[in-house]
């Protein structure tokens, strides 16, 4: 497979090549919209895999791009289908959309592989711009002139559930994961501040009293690493919850991507792991693949018995002693309320922290009044309204200091 | 450069049974002197393509196993610190002796560092970088790119030869774009009936080819089933070699003893209690 690698002449190569790098630029910008983090060095790498015969077949170059090109799972995935549609031609399927991001039909072409929740704005604003300028004044009332930050902060206090706005919600979600993310760094250096030597290191010490001769004048102690913070999500996906649903599974993907352990639960009558459709980086994908598991199977939620078989199938794996368990829910159950007392009692006895969030708390008038969530409390270290922005950003320091 | 073909004959004869993607992956390791990260799930057989390569090259296989905690002097090198001691002892009062001490003599040459000063160039797999922590990962990156590592009290040590690098991970933490970026990518799926068969056919002595396809579309089946922990090409394997001990020939005449192996698949307590006597009879079935 060396047909035009070694000897033509310096002209020919270099009209090759010229074509060869137009082309390979624009397919590198398709691959770089598409979320592929593609470097200098790979550009080149690619410009000499063409010139090394590669080029010959397109099946050959393809799987060779593939390799150089992709860097994780959904890359390698999504790879065939962009390189066919740019060299071969072949148009890319359109996925499905999670209701309510902000995007609106798209044509069925490369762009709309593009992820429209990671970059809200963008396009988008501009092909809203012409019909909605009119009554867009009217919708965002008095706030319509405000800038930026001041909008940001209004965002914050603003109940999940009158989000209606689609722009609005792609905001929060991006505030979501951005708060993940937040969360994430300051536990990281908790972590390192706090280390501190409580066992002396042998193997050191010897190593930096080699210079008296062998003396242990300075001591080296061993310096004890804290285990990172293990969050386990269990989030209610039923019917009562689903003016939330979104916003948390948001903010649960942002979870799972920056903490370094992390584990997510879906339930409604049944329990669901989700961590693995999760790890999909694409935000806008990840999505679209839970929405489908979220979708209730109708008939209330079964708190206590999802509780039961996670106690019994996951928690020993996925607690370990510096675990906290989130549960999202509005405490409404429509089981056994008996049976969620007894296995949150089990799960109390497992991990650190339970906490529960509850959107419901916030509303006016409401009291913990139902059944499941008067039998759950006694074993809930921290309850809290979870309905705005501000009130998840409210959780961070409780959680730095497990 | 070797053609995909070659490199993929030459995997075969050295037990792999390679598709063609990962032939062309390793043409491109040559080609562009670029790390492979390989990522699928457990049991795959992600190592084994490590172990293959440095078969297929004659070679020396080094192998460093990340693990949480995992630091520089484990990895790259340590001094031999008690023979420094008795160095010291023995040689009290000479001057030279701070010299004599912090020369290659007393180094202990740890994976990393090993594998770029061989003569012949090694394969070098780093299994489960995963597991590694942040700083180790950033560390690697360093080395990765350079070749070269500098031990402060000796000055830097240059690669003699230029090791191929194979990076495996699990999947249990995110790796760091850069890291991502500077490797080759290659995915490792669970291999179709036809390579898996093969596979079957060159691992275990014994098995018939029909038996071998047979327990491929078993095995298939039963990945299909909802289970927490899908069985990978190493149990297939313990698989077959439990019936071919058992001298089965054909899945259909023992039917009990097929559920019973079962456990050679079905490694935790929920997917054995899943798949019951009516599910195997249901997966038998379709075999044919």
């Amino acid at each position: 497979m060396s047909c035009c690698g070694a000897s033509p002449d310096f002209d020919d190569l270099n009209a090759v090549s010229r074509l060869i790098s137009a082309r390979l630029a624009a397919f590198l910008r398709t691959l770089r919209d598409a979320g592929f983090r593609i470097g200098l060095a790979e550009g080149q790498d690619a410009a000499t895999l063409m010139s090394a015969g590669y080029a010959a077949r397109p099946s050959l170059l393809r799987s060779a791009f593939k390799h150089l090109f992709s860097a994780r799972k959904s890359d390698w995935d999504k790879f065939d289908g962009l390189f066919d549609a740019f060299w071969v031609g072949r148009r890319v399927r359109s996925r499905s959309r999670t209701a309510g991001l902000a995007q609106g039909a798209s044509s069925p072409s490369l762009k709309g592989l593009q992820d429209g929740a990671t970059e809200p704005g963008g396009k988008q604003a501009l092909a809203d711009q012409i019909p909605s300028s009119d009554d867009a004044p009217d919708r965002r009332g008095g706030e319509g002139r405000m800038e930026g930050a001041s909008r940001a902060e209004n965002l914050a206090e603003v109940d999940f559930r009158k989000l209606s706005d689609p722009d609005q919600i792609a905001q929060a979600h991006e505030a979501a994961a951005q708060l993940a993310r937040v969360m994430r760094t300051r536990l990281t250096r908790r972590d390192l501040a706090r280390r501190c030597g409580y066992r002396l290191d042998l193997r050191r010490t010897i190593h930096r009293n080699i210079s008296h001769g062998g003396v242990p004048i300075s001591l080296v102690k061993r310096q004890r690493k804290d285990k990172p913070l293990r969050l386990i999500v269990l989030l209610d996906a039923s019917g009562s919850m689903s003016a939330y649903t979104s916003v948390f599974l948001r903010f649960i993907h942002g979870v799972l991507d920056e903490f370094h352990e992390a584990e997510a639960f879906l339930f409604h009558t049944r329990l669901a792991y989700v961590s693995d459709a999760l790890k999909e980086k694409d935000a806008g994908r990840a999505l679209d693949r839970l929405s489908i598991m979220a979708q209730g199977a109708g008939g209330g939620t079964k708190i206590g018995e999802s509780l039961q078989s996670f106690n019994r199938w996951h928690a020993q794996r996925v607690i370990h002693s510096r675990s906290c368990v989130m549960i999202v829910s509005d405490g409404y159950e429509t089981g056994d309320a008996a049976l969620l007392g007894q296995e949150m009692a089990a799960l109390s006895r497992r991990c650190r922290r339970i906490v529960w969030l509850n959107p419901m708390m916030a509303w006016a008038g409401y009291a913990p009044e139902a059944r499941g969530i008067k039998a759950a409390l006694p074993y809930v270290d921290l309850y809290a309204p979870a309905n705005t922005l501000q009130s998840l950003r409210a959780l961070e320091p409780y959680l730095a200091k497990l | 450069m070797k053609g995909r073909d070659e490199i993929a004959q030459a995997l075969a004869a050295s037990g792999y049974i390679a598709d063609a993607e990962l032939a062309t992956a390793i043409s491109l390791m040559q080609l562009l002197r670029r790390p492979l990260l390989l990522e699928g799930e457990a049991g795959v057989g992600k190592t084994e393509v490590a172990k293959a390569l440095a078969k297929v090259h004659v070679t020396e296989l080094i192998r460093l196993q990340c693990y949480e905690g995992l630091d520089q002097s484990s990895a790259l090198y340590e001094w031999n610190y008690q023979r420094q001691l008795l160095a010291i002892q023995a040689h009290r009062g000479t001057d030279s002796i701070e010299d004599q001490i912090f020369s290659e003599k007393y180094l202990l040459e740890r994976p990393l560092l090993a594998a770029i000063r061989r003569a012949q160039a090694p394969v070098l797999l780093i299994d489960e970088i995963d597991r590694a922590d942040d700083e180790f990962e950033a560390f690697l990156l360093e080395l990765l790119s350079d070749f070269q590592v500098s031990i402060p009290e000796l000055g830097t040590i240059p690669a003699i030869t230029i090791p191929q690098v194979v990076l495996t991970s699990n999947g249990t933490r995110e790796l760091s774009d850069a890291l991502r970026r500077r490797c080759l990518y290659h995915y490792v799926d669970y291999p179709d009936v036809d390579r898996e068969t093969r596979i079957i056919l060159a691992r275990i002595v014994g098995a018939s080819p029909s038996l071998s396809l047979q327990i491929a579309r078993m095995v298939e089946g039963v990945r299909k089933e909802e289970l927490r922990k899908v069985p990978g090409v190493a149990e297939t394997l313990d698989w077959a070699a439990a019936l071919v001990g058992l001298d089965i020939r054909d899945l259909h005449d023992a039917p009990e003893t097929v559920h019973e192996t079962l456990i050679c698949l079905l490694k935790t307590h929920e997917d054995r209690a899943r798949v019951t006597p009516e599910v195997t009879q249901r997966l038998l079935g379709r075999v044919a």
